[in-house]
């Protein structure tokens, strides 16, 4: 049976499917809603530094100070200066600990400071003034953040303070202090312009889970469905290679993760202002790439399943685990070691690899030909397994 | 070239332990409407399958138009249509784009196949409906479409798997008239699976009659019914308000009566030989107390050759109850025609 024949089949067959989805509104609807939700949801649920603001602290100032002077008062009006620029914390008054406890307890703080009873008496008698940073530890992750963002506050107020004594005491220039107090000084720069994005970082990771999940639910499930409603005999019965029949439905999954794939790239560049360095034509091809390096997998469930029910549940398990381990959404370096190790046997940590360094860091094909190559040895490998596999089951 | 449409030599199919089909030899004749007439579970559909290249046999052969179903399956499929017992369509496509479609898996020529259809719906009185969607027909409708889906190809042979079930009276008499007509107008071989006597002994030239997975008789329908009767045997039917077990074991042990059925309380069928065989009947029945209501000479149907054959009813469930491989239908599980 002559390729071209084959193809001219699967071209029918494609069309076939494309049609019979648009005769439903609801699920033309929802092939746009779905990465639309997508986008919103990972782009507003994780917090980020520059989310932060009005959270509740109170301040507990137990310095019982020396005649005429309290450093901690100096300390907590430093601090209102600076949150009235920043307007990172809410700031209220305490007695105590033991109220900052209670009223995090009731949900009412997410965090105190208290400022010790020795605090001025430590400053001037050459020690060390202790100032507390109470957190929430039922929220780590607010609690973490806000630690880091009141450490931040409290050692550029010591630093202040320290070049102030130093300038004072010794009579040094504030230059000098900082460079004496801070010898090292940190530059950020990238490879590309901008500050780092989790949009830019998420985005092309999304796009090819949205292809990897059209095809992994889509492909078994038309095959199974039409095996189960009995259209599939039909196809089988008429002189049409099997092989057509799995293209024409590869084609028809991959249009439709492709418009969802870049409904994905249009929101992210149009909304979320992501700025793509490299060329869309290797994305799209790395689209393709890994619509190949699925397509065995899916052959392969659909082979085993006996129905469509099973086909859908089989997906769901393997599913899950690809899009939460593939560093899709959060990086591969911060999984615990053994997750690293499943991950690496995950072809869509390598599409998703291979897709930020193109869209994100512009890379041409030469950075990529490692994810490339093992892309393609995935999907051949899944290919030799998966097809005589649906050739048996074809056949029984 | 030969006349023969199909032969099949000891085709088989297992399923695991279970045997489906089970050494079934058997010629259809071109122009032929061959029936394949059984119980549910007796291998038809199976047989059906193999033959039309969708499941392999485990053992044997057949050749299928003068191609043989596993060597040359292509050529197989380019000159057989099939019905089977799902409805081979998709139900949110027009009727029009349906047969588009299969015509164009046959690689049928735009404008041919245009024409085709045209003429195809003619035949089926669905003109008006060819830009319809298929989930907006009644079911007789939806088959009388899919019938002609499977002869968008102009077949030599056609397959019909239990073509009017699931089906009301009216749509069931369209359908075998369609059967009819396809086969007188087009000389095209149709070879029909079905478990209603009536139809298999309305449509068909020929009857294989299947049980167990195997073809257990073979003939007209004529002969197959006069192989029952013999000479001089007859069926009676008595309606017995007080009929009971006590007088069913009498009339059976009668040594001219053949073979004897309760279809229902009230009433008994019995096949009896020899010029007095009424009189013995009804002395006997008399005796027991009977009173009976009517008495009606039966012809013979097919129902009643299947009895004697088998010596069970068609509507019996299989002995050997495939459980596990969905009514024997391997990995593809029956459903309801109508969806």
């Amino acid at each position: 049976m002559g390729i071209e024949r084959v193809l001219r089949h699967s071209a029918w067959i494609c069309w076939k499917d494309l049609l019979e989805f648009s005769r439903s509104k609801l699920r033309v609807a929802m092939l746009i809603i779905m990465p639309l939700f997508m986008m919103m949801m990972v782009g507003f649920i994780f917090p980020s530094g520059t989310t932060l603001h009005d959270q509740p602290i109170a301040v507990a100032n137990l310095d019982s100070g020396a005649t005429g002077s309290s450093y901690g008062s100096t300390f907590v009006a430093s601090l209102e200066y600076i949150n009235n620029q920043t307007h990172v914390m809410k700031l209220s008054d305490a007695t105590d600990f033991d109220q900052i406890k209670t009223q995090i307890q009731d949900g009412t703080l997410v965090g105190g400071i208290i400022v010790s009873e020795d605090f001025t008496w430590n400053l001037t008698h050459g020690q060390q003034g202790v100032i507390q940073v109470v957190t929430d530890q039922s929220n780590p992750q607010i609690s973490s953040m806000m630690q880091a963002v009141l450490t931040g506050i409290v050692d550029s107020m010591g630093s202040q303070l320290a070049a102030q004594n130093l300038n004072h005491t010794y009579n040094i220039s504030l230059e000098q202090t900082t460079a004496m107090l801070q010898p090292y000084n940190i530059e950020k720069k990238g490879i590309v312009p901008g500050d780092p994005n989790y949009f830019e970082f998420v985005a092309p990771g999304i796009m090819a889970m949205v292809v990897m999940m059209s095809l992994m639910t889509g492909l078994p499930h038309a095959i199974s469905y039409e095996k189960d409603i009995g259209t599939l005999d039909g196809m089988l019965a008429a002189p049409t290679s099997r092989w057509s029949i799995i293209l024409g439905k590869v084609m028809a999954q991959t249009t439709r993760g492709l418009i969802q794939g870049f409904i994905i790239l249009a929101m992210s560049v149009l909304l979320f202002g992501v700025v793509i360095y490299g060329s869309i034509l290797l994305v799209i091809l790395l689209i393709l790439l890994t619509v190949f390096s699925f397509v065995g997998l899916g052959i392969l469930i659909t082979s085993f399943a006996d129905k469509e029910e099973t086909a859908t549940m089989v997906m769901m398990t393997l599913m899950f685990p690809m899009m939460f381990l593939s560093g899709v959404f959060f990086p591969v370096q911060q999984m615990p070691g053994f997750m690293q190790t499943i991950a690496d046997f995950l072809p869509l940590t390598y599409a998703a690899n291979a897709m930020r360094k193109v869209m994100v860091l512009g890379a041409g094909p030469g950075p990529i030909m490692m994810d490339v190559v093992v892309l393609i040895v995935f999907g051949a490998v899944l290919l030799t397994v998966a097809v005589p596999m649906f050739k048996r089951a074809m056949n029984r | 070239m030969s006349d023969i449409a199909i032969s099949a030599t000891n085709l088989t199919k297992k399923f695991g332990d279970f045997t489906a089909v089970d050494h079934v030899s058997f010629d259809v004749r071109k122009g032929e409407v061959f029936g394949l007439l059984g119980p549910n579970g007796a291998g038809k559909s199976t047989a059906i399958r193999m033959l039309s290249t969708l499941s392999a046999p485990s053992e044997g052969t057949a050749t299928v138009a003068g191609f043989d179903i596993q060597k040359q399956d292509g050529k197989v499929r380019e000159h057989i249509g099939l019905v089977s017992e799902k409805m081979i369509m998709y139900d949110e496509l027009k009727a029009r784009e349906n047969l588009t479609l299969f015509g164009k898996l046959y690689d049928i020529p735009s404008d041919l196949l245009a024409k085709r259809i045209e003429s195809l719906l003619k035949f089926v009185r669905m003109e008006q409906w060819a830009d319809h969607r298929i989930d907006t027909f009644s079911t007789g409708m939806k088959q009388r479409i899919n019938v002609i889906r499977a002869l968008v190809n102009e077949p030599e042979i056609l397959f019909l798997d239990e073509p009017t079930l699931g089906l009301d009276p009216q749509s069931t008499a369209e359908i075998r008239e369609l059967v009819r007509k396809i086969n007188a107008e087009n000389k095209t071989t149709i070879i029909l699976t079905t478990h209603m006597m009536t139809e298999a002994d309305m449509l068909c030239d020929r009857i294989g009659i299947m049980d167990h997975g195997r073809i257990v008789a073979l003939d007209t329908p004529e002969n197959l019914k006069k192989s029952v009767t013999g000479t001089d045997s007859n069926l009676f039917e008595f309606e017995i308000p007080n009929l009971d077990s006590d007088t069913v074991s009498a009339v059976t042990a009668l040594e001219a009566v053949g073979s004897v059925v309760r279809d229902d309380p009230t009433h008994i069928k019995v096949s009896a030989t020899g010029a007095d065989a009424f009189d013995v009947l009804v002395d006997t029945l008399r005796k027991k107390g009977a009173k009976i209501r009517t008495v009606r000479n039966l012809e013979p149907t097919l129902e009643d050759v299947f009895l004697k054959i088998t010596g069970h009813e068609v509507r019996d469930a299989p002995a050997r109850a495939p459980t596990s491989h969905n009514g024997g239908h391997g990995p593809w599980r029956p459903r309801n025609r109508v969806r």
